[in-house]
This record gives structure tokens, sequence and C-alpha cells, in this order.
């Protein structure tokens, strides 16, 4: 079985740092191993760390965090051999990477598998840094490669700026859907992925600190009766408008077989599901009064 | 080099430095002496100084060379250039027929490097080339550039890759849906190279290599040579310090650290701790950058109008704010920073930071220096010039890529401009020129006469108002480049209190016309006023 992965991309101050920190914290129980690459002095908060070992940081609940320096490759080539049991990697890039080259990176290596790329933007400052001479193409090619999108600091704009700055980001990232967010504050679930499939309800979603999650997102559980033309159901899930950001769920195909549709931004992958797993529930995570639940409860009724 | 004594018939050594330079009754005032004559029918010109090169050419010479040009190895072994893919091919088999069939050695690759398949037409390498050389032994060979591998079948099922499906811009497909053995960039070559023998911790520190490089140097006539860069580990540094230190080691070695996955603060701590080790035959302490990545690779950052062939600009290696945190902090800290760029948009963007950098700390002597800077303009190399910065230009591209950059890369207009060396000078920006060996031959001599003359592989000559004198380009490869070292104080000319570094030539480079001046035999050299004939190294 491969290690799932997510590419966590955006220019410097964005805020990826504070993103993996608050996924770190919400782990609960998933050994992530973290590997960045970035100017930062310090990516990880010190009160999760509990130890250190040349290039590896120990962290709390059975994480870790690697500096990769000038090999990302190398880093996952040898991730299995120094740390067995690892369930999920977070690649945190360099500011000025280009996420979709680090995600097709991965997809060498037979060890892991894309689950998605989320790249971050500063709310206040990416409209003038896609202006830039330098970095300008840099930030539009980071957000063009994106599935998810989270802008970031939106309390510092006003809901104009906000809502004219996502429609912007939305046009700049055709294939992602974005998430405005204060201090990286998003469900870890969004980037982390569901768990199990099994049942979630909207008031499991966790948010640190602020407004609680359900105020924000919402979540449905769907019950697809018997076999499901999978991809049809996928294609309509991540359709422009359904305001999808996450959906998992075992589900019985056309065939018979059993397998896992994972959903990220409008991203899908349908993949056999383990012997062992039963068929449940289809959850989808998406914004509260942007998550289409009548359309996504009949998609999953038309492609059954 | 010396403007007081130009030209002279005797030079006086003591203690490995020169005491005098002149006609042979005013040294003799020094008191009593030897007279060594052996070089009496030989010309002595300043050691020679490489400003941009890699230690690593010395470790590629362990590799089968297959590359398009005749090129000398360690031991003054010239191997001749391949001249098609099935040359390319046959020294794989012959190289292949001498490696043993025990299964201990079925288990070795065969690795060559050096390959350049622009020079054999619009033919593809392709993993069936390699495939006849061998199908149960891993066979991998680095192209010139060192930023793409050719493999066979087998190396590409060592590495996970002989399967369907593969989704990546550096691993083309062939008809058949399979990677056709062309990998192209880091991330691609990296899960390939253990394979094939490119290790890149292998590539990197390697005793022997450093040996081999050495006499490579005294070939050359090289007397100090830069390794850009390195991440200098501290094992690394210790067997620097004890390989450069014995008697017999014949080149000072200048190597910076790779400004990389640390902090500005990080990175000018290491270099300044690294200077407490520093001997008079390992200088360290300096920090390279890369800004952007290569030309031909369509990795360099190119202002408008871009690429000649429309491929998309290239890309940022370090982020603005990361440089000019670097820059500020290495002049605070007195540390010297080269810095990477290649394009005319990297050029602009690092003297951008520079400027701002020298308004929170001004720096009347910083020596920064822009390495390659292929494509700068006059503007550039007047802002250059403002700012303090020197620069280190890549004449070999001329005669290597010249053709490709005319054709495909930049464009006519841009290949005839590259490497302005004349425009330097004139502005007064202080100038070095490089070989970037391995990825070009290691020879000043060489790099002079690609400055001189700008030619390329087809004799088209790039720009002749570019090309500058035979007298510039000798002072470029040696005072010039000692002065972007901060070592002209110490090296680059015949003068007194100099350390007695020569390099000895058969011929006279100032006579033998611009022409022929890649041609100029070198018999070996001096350094520190010790001889290194380069037919007993």
């Amino acid at each position: 079985m491969s290690v799932a992965v997510t590419v966590i991309g955006g220019y410097l101050g964005a805020g990826k740092t504070t993103l993996v920190n608050h996924l770190l914290r919400a782990a609960d129980g998933l050994r992530l191993a973290v590997l960045v690459n970035d100017f930062g002095a310090l990516p990880i908060d010190r009160d999760l760390i509990v130890g250190s070992d040349g290039d590896t940081l120990e962290i709390s609940g059975g994480c870790i965090c690697c500096s990769y320096g000038s090999d990302l490759m190398e880093a996952l080539l040898e991730l299995p051999r120094r740390r067995p049991g690892i369930d999920r990697v977070l690649i945190e890039t360099s500011g000025v990477a280009l996420p979709g080259m680090v995600a097709s990176a991965v997809g060498l290596l037979q060890d892991y598998a894309l689950d998605g790329t989320v790249v971050l933007a500063d709310a206040e400052t990416v409209r003038r840094q896609a202006a830039d001479a330098y970095i300008g193409d840099t930030i539009t090619r980071q957000l063009a490669a994106a599935d998810l999108v989270i802008l970031n600091r939106c309390d510092l704009v006003s809901d104009a700026v906000r809502d004219e700055t996502v429609q912007w980001v939305e046009a700049e990232a055709p294939n992602g859907r974005v998430v405005p967010a204060e201090r990286c504050a998003v469900p870890a679930e969004l980037v982390l992925g569901l768990r199990s499939g099994g049942d979630r309800a909207s008031n499991t979603l966790r948010t640190p600190g602020g407004v609680a999650a359900s105020v924000l997102y919402e979540a449905v559980d769907l019950r697809p009766d018997g076999a499901v033309d999978v991809e049809r159901l996928a294609r309509a899930l991540t359709a422009s408008g359904s305001g999808v950001l996450r959906a998992k769920g075992f589900l019985r195909d056309k065939e018979g077989r059993l397998v896992i549709l994972q959903v990220v931004g409008r991203r899908f992958e349908i993949s056999y599901a383990p012997a062992d797993a039963t068929p449940g529930a289809l959850v989808v995570i998406g914004l509260r009064g942007q998550l289409d639940c009548a359309g996504v409860g009949r998609a999953a009724y038309l492609s059954s | 080099m010396n403007p007081s004594r130009p030209e002279a018939t005797h030079v006086a050594v003591r203690d490995g430095r020169i005491l005098g330079v002149g006609p042979l009754d005013e040294l003799t005032g020094w008191g009593p002496h030897t007279l060594d004559t052996r070089f009496a029918d030989k010309v002595l010109m300043p050691g020679l100084v490489e400003g941009h090169c890699h230690v690593s050419e010395g470790t590629l010479w362990r590799y089968h060379y297959l590359g398009r040009f005749d090129r000398m190895d360690p031991d003054g072994k010239i191997w001749p250039g391949a001249a098609s893919v099935e040359e390319v091919v046959t020294r794989l088999h012959q190289g292949e027929a001498k490696m043993g069939a025990s299964p201990n050695a079925l288990g070795e690759p065969l690795s060559g490097w050096g390959l350049d398949p622009i020079y054999y037409g619009e033919r593809r390498v392709t993993r069936q080339d390699f495939d006849k050389v061998s199908t149960t032994r891993a066979v991998g060979v680095m192209h010139a550039s060192g930023h793409i591998f050719n493999v066979n079948s087998r190396a590409l099922e060592l590495a996970g890759l002989l399967r369907p499906g593969v989704n990546h811009p550096g691993v083309p497909l062939g008809v058949d849906g399979l990677p056709t053995g062309e990998l192209k960039g880091p991330d691609a070559m990296t899960l390939v190279g253990n394979h094939i023998g490119f290790d890149r911790e292998v590539l990197a520190n390697d005793e022997p290599g450093l040996r081999q490089f050495a006499r490579l140097c005294v070939r050359q006539g090289v007397t100090t040579a830069t390794d850009l860069a390195n991440l200098l580990p501290d094992d690394a540094v210790a067997m620097m310090v004890r390989v450069t230190g014995e008697a017999t080691f014949p080149v000072r070695i200048m190597p910076f650290r790779r400004f990389q996955g640390i902090t500005a603060q990080q990175a000018v701590k290491h270099v300044l701790a690294l200077r407490e080790k520093s001997t008079a035959m390992l200088r360290l302490g300096q920090i390279k950058l890369f800004v952007d990545g290569s030309i031909q690779g369509f990795s360099a950052r190119l202002r408008w109008p871009g690429y000649y062939n429309g491929a998309p600009n290239g890309l940022w290696y370090t982020p603005p704010e990361a440089i000019r945190d670097l820059y500020r902090l290495a002049l605070e800290a007195g540390v010297l920073v080269h810095s990477h760029t290649n394009g005319d948009q990297a050029s602009e963007m690092a003297l951008d930071c520079l400027e701002g950098a020298l308004q929170g700390e001004p720096a009347r002597d910083h020596r920064f220096t822009l390495q390659h800077c292929q494509l700068a303009d006059a503007a550039q190399f007047r802002r250059m010039k403002a700012l303090g910065t020197c620069v280190n230009l890549f004449p070999n591209h001329h005669f290597y890529w010249g053709d490709q950059h005319y054709a495909t890369t930049v464009g006519p207009e841009r290949a005839m401009r590259m490497n302005a060396c004349a425009t330097a000078l004139s502005v007064g920006v202080p100038m070095a020129i490089h070989s970037d060996a391995p990825v070009t031959p290691l020879g000043p001599l060489f790099t002079a006469w690609a400055a001189v003359n700008r030619r390329t592989a087809s004799g088209k000559v790039l720009g002749t108002t570019e090309c500058i004198g035979v007298a510039d380009a000798l002072r470029t490869i040696t005072l010039g480049a000692a002065y972007t070292l901060r070592l002209d104080g110490e090296i680059g000319s015949i003068e007194v209190g100099k350390r007695a570094d020569f390099a000895v030539l058969e011929d006279d480079p100032l006579e033998i016309g611009a022409e022929r001046l890649k041609d100029v035999r070198i018999w070996g050299t001096v350094q520190g006023g010790r001889v290194f004939a380069a037919a007993d190294v």
C-alpha cells in the first residue's frame, strides 16, 4: 500500500509553516512525516518537538519532520527505511518551488501516491505578488497547480476585497477550489484527508481556536444504495459549482468491486479498497453555503 | 600581468614566494642564489586561476568519457570525441567487455559521462541503444550539461520506472508508453542515479577525485581552482585540509559553501567557522548562491522576450527575500558571496537585492560576483560597475552550445551578445572567465581562446564586437579571476611578495596568434615554488 502524499506549496509568508503546525496538532494518532525545505529558522513549534537527531525532529504523537535540503527524492526514497510505519507525508515546498513539479516527481515513486496539492496564498498580498516582475509567474504557476487553495489572512482584508480575491484566485486556479481562512484555521481533514470513510457529522470537523468549524463548513453523509457508477459520481462531485472540497467513501462499483473514491478539490481518484473494507457512507465536505448539498445528493442517487 | 615588469628574463623565489622579477643582475642583490635554468626555453605566466569549476571533474574520469569532442584525462591521455550515437554505444560495449561476468561484477553498473546528443541531429538516444550494451547490467550516461541521464532498460527497471503510466515532464515516453530512458532534471535523475553509479554522495567530496582533479590542474597550468559549490560537511573539510596540505599537492583549492536548505544566518555562521580552518592551500569561508537554472535546460530566468523557441520562463532557485537576507548578513560579516545567474532576469534580480542590501550595509570592496551572467546587457554591466560587482563570464558556451543558443534558446541577437566580455571590460567591471568544469573541460587557455574568438563548434563567429584581445584574456584568467576571489594581493601576477605560482608553457601565448591560443602547449606548473611537470604528475 502506497503512502499518501500531500504537497503544500505557496510563496514565503503565505502560512505554510503555520498550516503544518496546525496539522501536527490535529494529527490525532496519524503518524505524519513532514518534509520541509525552506529558509524558515524553525519549521516546527517548540512545544511540539520531543527530540531531534541531525536533520530530523521528533514530534509528539509519533510524527517526524525532516529537512530535505537539496534532494527531496532521496529523502522520500530513504523515508521508509528510516521510519517505517508512516501514515502520510506532507511536503512543504520552498517558497519558489512549483508544487505541480513536486507533485509529478512524487508520481515517479511507487511507494507513494499523491493525495493532493494544497497551495497557500496571502489574501492581502497575493495579487500584488502575482504582478511582481520577478516572482509573478511563479505565484500564478503555483496557484494553477492547486487542488485546494487556502486563501489565508482573510481577516486582514475587507469582505469586498476578500470576495474579489477569491474570484481572482478561482480564475488562476481553474483546477482547484478556494478556501478562505484566517491563520490557516481550516479543518485538518481538508488537508490530511477524511479518516475511514465511516460516519462523520459536521460537528466533528476541527478547526483550531476561533469560530467552530460547523459554522464555516458543512459535511454531508451519503449512502448510495448498491452498486454505483463511481466515475460518474466522481465527475459530479468535482464539477464546477458543486462546492466539494473533500470527499471520501468506500463504494461498490458496477462491476461489484469495492473501491475507494477520494476527492480533493477537483481531483478525484478511484482505487481498489483493501479486502477487509466494508462499504460505508460517502462523506463530503465543503464550505457552508457553497456546498451544493442537494446537487451532491442527486448525483449520488443518479449514479446508483 | 605586472605592469612595471610586463616581461622579464628571471624570477627569484624564496620560501615559496616571489622575491623579485627582472634581469639577473638586479636579482642578485638579494644575496647568494642558485640559478635554475630548466625553464630557460619556456615561458612563465602567472599560475592560471579557474574561478568557477567543480572538483567533481576529477571524479567523473572514473567513468567512461563519451563526449562529442576530444578531451584530456588526468593522465594526459586524450580521449577522442564520439562522432555518433553508434560510436557511443561501441565505446560502452568496449567498457562492458572489460568488466567481467561474475555474478558480483554483473551487479556493477556501467557508467559514462559527457554525452551531448544535440550534435547527433534529431536522433534521440533511447534505452534500446544502451540495451545493445547490456540487458542484465544497469547502463547509465550523464549528459555534458550534468542535467540529463540516458539509461538502459535494466536501470529503469531497478528504479521502478519501466512501467506504463509514468507521467512526468522529465521522463519522456516512447510509442510503447514506457519511458524512453531519458531522465531530465534532478528528480528523475536521483531515482536512477544510485543504480548507475552516480551516487550524489560519491560525486561530492571524493578524495581520489580531488587528487585526479589536481593532476588535471597541473596539465592545464592551473595553480588555484575553486569548487563551486559544496555543502562542506565536517568530514569533507577534514579530508580537503589533509589532502591539500600534502607536500606534493599542486593546486590551491577554494571551495564555496552552497546556500541551500539553511537560513542566511546559518550559512554565514557556517562559513565564518570554516574560515578558521583555512590554510595556504585550502581557502574556506565563502558562499555560493543559485538564483536560477541553465539556459540550455530552459530553467534560466530570462527577461522579455524570453526563450526564442517559446519555452516558458525558467525557475527561481532561491526567493528574493532569502537572497537579500544573505547579501545583507554576508556584507555585514565580510563574507564573499558568488551568485549563479544564467539568465538576464536572474542577474537583474540579484543586482536589485544587492543594491538593497548595500543601502543597509554599505561595503566598498565586497567583490560579490555574478557567475555565468551570460545574457547581461550593457546597462546591467553599468549597474554592476556602480554596485562594485564583479562578473565571471562563460565564453566556453560559444564553442559548445553557441549554435544551439543561436538557433533555439535565445536566438541570433542575444546569442551574439552572450558573455559580453568586451562590454564588461570597457565598462570596467572586474571580470573573470570560466569553464564550469566538468560542464566544459577545465582549461583556462581554451576559455581565453573562446573569449578571444567566440567561435562555435560549427565554425560560426558569434558577435565579433564582443571579442577581446589576447592580452586582456590572459589577464582575465590570472589576475582577473584572482580579484573575484579576493586573492589578487597574493596571486595572479608575477610580482614581488606574491606566491611563486606559474604556468610553465612551451609556447608564448602572446606570439602564437589568437586563433591558436588554445593550442599553447603546457609543460606544467610551479606552485608555491614547487615544480610540477605535467609529464610526471
